[in-house]
């Protein structure tokens, strides 16, 4: 079990960390893709089968496109999918920053003690999903919905060109 | 005498109704427990593999014998039996087909991106394969019974957009960039409708798994209608905006605009060939299979039979019989209309089924909170949610084809 | 030493995490930045999943419920974000985050 574990996060971290390090665009978003299946499988791993579901749909399915459509909808000519290297201060002080951060929580992951887990492996079902979705999360599923329809009609009119200004120009 | 009759009659059925999953008990018997599981999961996905595989062989002469006889010609009808006189309709088409397709020089572009031209294909096949495993053949015949089954059907058949996008992509050809960028967003664009179409029947079944939708479907009303989603004012509503929106996931004709010839040369295929074009094709035929029986599955009751003493017929025949409908009636649909253009085609599915497929999941809310009514006042139930889907359905459609039809024509007749 | 498997669950994540942090702070790209911020926002649904299934007394569905909520603004915010790079595009006609200082006072 621990091995399949292993495995994945191994696959997940080496896309991830490649698809940071590409200079080409498209294969950086189509890396970042297989590193979010890769967590869909972690999921998987972990028994929420609907979480990685969702996952793979949304995130392989919708965000992967808008981020596709992003890269060739703001290239400026052809070829162009190669974009220039971050200054190379930039990238050593991120290194740094990063690596202190990393070497923080690993500090705390490895330090705390956790309790002991139970030995049962928690299953849940779609219908109990369902049931507190409607019963205890309710307000926030409705939240929710407020918020994908705001998001939806703001990238909308971000998005839009407008046309007078278009024709000024 | 007949009491006997009627027992031999029962065991026969149920022999043939168990004997798939009899055949691979037997086969796979011999082996240790721990073997067994996976030696049966080996069984079903070759099973699966090849049943599909033979089918998309079969398909495509029956496609193209289809679309000949409603162009009145004849079709292919040369190839049988090879150094005989034999040719049996042309039968052989699809063999000699698949030999041609692997004899064929792969050609790769010099510019083309090497590692995702390759990938395309095999992705794209990959991931049709994935989404028959939720879908129920038969009577306890599901590949992989999960509890999310719906969900995990759609989360597979999105990934295969990625592939479309990989090829058109890879060719590093303006036509293959244009008709991904175009793929895309047709495939986005009918997603949508296609998800908010299976809304109403995971709602009112009460669940996302496959095998418990078709359960649900099970009995018949005075006898003989059969309670298929398909029967009530939403289901018929939703099989619509799915049958549509599947047609369009599909890049079937006429929403075959990725791979418009006349406009795109052959779209994200063009810089294909050989067996990796066979690929591309296959993949397709897959995900049309799959979508439909997706279609039966969700609306038209699965695996189980249209009339009660039809019941004797084992349930996989039902389910193959009413799959190979479907997709007759995709062929003779691309026979039939033109193409649609790109901006008309956006606007059928965002201005016209998302609306409908909204106001349907409404009618299912409806249908479920009038689930008591009996008697008389269930004809104003079906009445009131017929008037509640028909009108607006007019209503939008009138909106929407103002100011294009009639159309007039100037310098004919 | 032998790792309990929420801690090589969590060392993923935060591993994961600054592989996103990294990115999001080295790329002049905005697509790119966007896209590690997705992957820090991904690490933090990996320990909803790890706590919720080697926690030590967790409720059948909190975890999940959480990171199907959080998925859901992930998706607000990816489309969001996208917009505005091409917002961004449209003015600046490139995408690099150091030429956007047009709000600099």
């Amino acid at each position: 079990m621990t091995a399949v574990l292993i495995l994945i996060a191994v696959a997940t971290l080496c896309t991830a960390a490649v698809a940071m390090a590409l200079r080409n665009l498209i294969h950086s978003a189509l890396l970042l893709i297989a590193s979010w299946t890769g967590i869909a499988a972690f999921y998987l791993w972990a028994g929420a089968e609907f979480v990685a579901f969702a996952q793979v749909l949304i995130y392989v399915g919708a965000i992967s496109m808008v981020v596709l459509f992003a890269v060739l909808l703001t290239r400026q000519s052809r070829a162009d999918v190669a974009i220039a290297p971050g200054s190379l201060g930039r990238v050593v002080l991120a290194l740094i920053a990063g690596g202190a951060v990393l070497g923080v929580l690993v500090g705390a992951v490895l330090s705390t003690k956790f309790a002991n887990s139970s030995a049962t492996t928690p299953t849940v079902t779609v219908k109990q999903i369902g049931q507190s979705l409607g019963g205890a999360h309710a307000a926030a599923l409705l939240v929710i919905g407020v918020l994908l329809t705001v998001a939806l009609l703001g990238a909308v009119v971000l998005a839009t060109t407008d046309r007078a200004e278009k024709e000024d120009a | 005498m007949s009491a006997a009759w009627t027992n031999i009659a029962t065991s026969a059925h149920s022999l043939l109704e168990r004997l798939p999953l009899l055949a691979r008990d037997f086969t796979t018997d011999w082996l240790p427990e721990s073997a067994r599981w996976l030696a049966n999961s080996l069984i079903t996905i070759a099973t699966v593999v090849v049943a599909f595989a033979s089918l998309f062989a079969l398909l495509t002469i029956v496609e193209r014998k289809v679309l000949a006889r409603v162009q009145n010609r004849p079709g292919p009808n040369r190839v049988g039996i090879p150094f005989t006189k034999i040719k049996l309709f042309g039968l052989g088409q699809p063999l000699a087909d698949g030999i041609k397709m692997l004899t064929k020089e792969d050609i790769v572009p010099r510019a083309a991106d090497q590692v995702l031209h390759f990938l395309a294909p095999v992705a794209l096949l990959a991931f049709s394969i994935l989404t028959f495993a939720v879908i129920p053949f038969g009577r306890q015949l599901v590949p992989l019974e999960l509890d999310a089954g719906v969900l995990y059907f759609f989360a597979a058949g999105a990934a295969t957009e990625l592939a479309v996008f990989m090829a058109g992509w890879a060719s590093h050809n303006k036509y293959s960039l244009l008709a991904a960028m175009r793929a895309l967003a047709q495939l986005i664009s009918y997603e949508l409708p296609l998800l908010l179409s299976i809304v109403p029947v995971v709602m009112l079944a009460g669940s996302l798994s496959t095998v418990g939708i078709v359960e649900k479907q099970a009995g018949w009303t005075w006898g003989f209608v059969p309670h298929w989603h398909v029967f009530t004012p939403w289901g018929a509503a939703g099989f619509a905006i799915f049958f549509v929106a599947a047609l369009a996931e599909s890049n079937r004709s006429p929403f075959d605009r990725p791979e418009a010839e006349s406009e795109l040369i052959a779209g994200h295929l063009t810089e294909y060939s050989g067996f990796k074009y066979a690929l591309f094709f296959m993949a397709e035929y897959f995900g049309m299979c799959a979508l439909c029986g997706m279609g039966v599955t969700l609306f038209l009751g699965g695996w189980q039979a249209p009339l009660p003493f039809l019941e004797i017929i084992p349930s996989y025949f039902w389910f193959a019989a009413k799959l190979l409908t479907l997709l007759f009636v995709f062929m003779w649909i691309r026979a039939t209309l033109p193409r649609l253009r790109i901006d008309q085609l956006t606007r059928l599915a965002w201005k016209f089924l998302v609306p409908l497929a909204l106001i349907n999941l409404g009618v299912a809310v409806f249908w479920a909170l009038t689930a008591d009514w009996t008697g008389a006042i269930r004809a104003i139930r079906w009445i009131v949610a017929g008037a509640l889907i028909v009108g607006p359905f007019v209503l939008i459609g009138r909106k929407l084809s103002s100011g294009i039809a009639p159309r007039t024509y100037r310098y004919a007749t | 030493m032998n790792l309990a498997p929420l801690q090589l669950c969590l060392l993923f994540s935060s591993a994961l995490f600054c592989i996103g942090l990294i990115g999001a702070l080295s790329r002049s790209n905005t697509i790119l930045v966007l896209l590690g911020i997705e992957l820090m926002l991904n690490a933090a649904n990996l320990n909803f999943i790890a706590f919720w299934r080697y926690g030590a007394n967790s409720e059948p569905a909190t975890g999940v419920m959480f990171v199907i909520f959080a998925i859901a603004v992930a998706a607000a915010e990816a489309a969001v974000g996208l917009a505005l790079v091409i917002t961004i595009y449209r003015h600046q006609k490139n995408i690099r985050l150091q030429d956007a200082t047009r709000l600099k006072g």
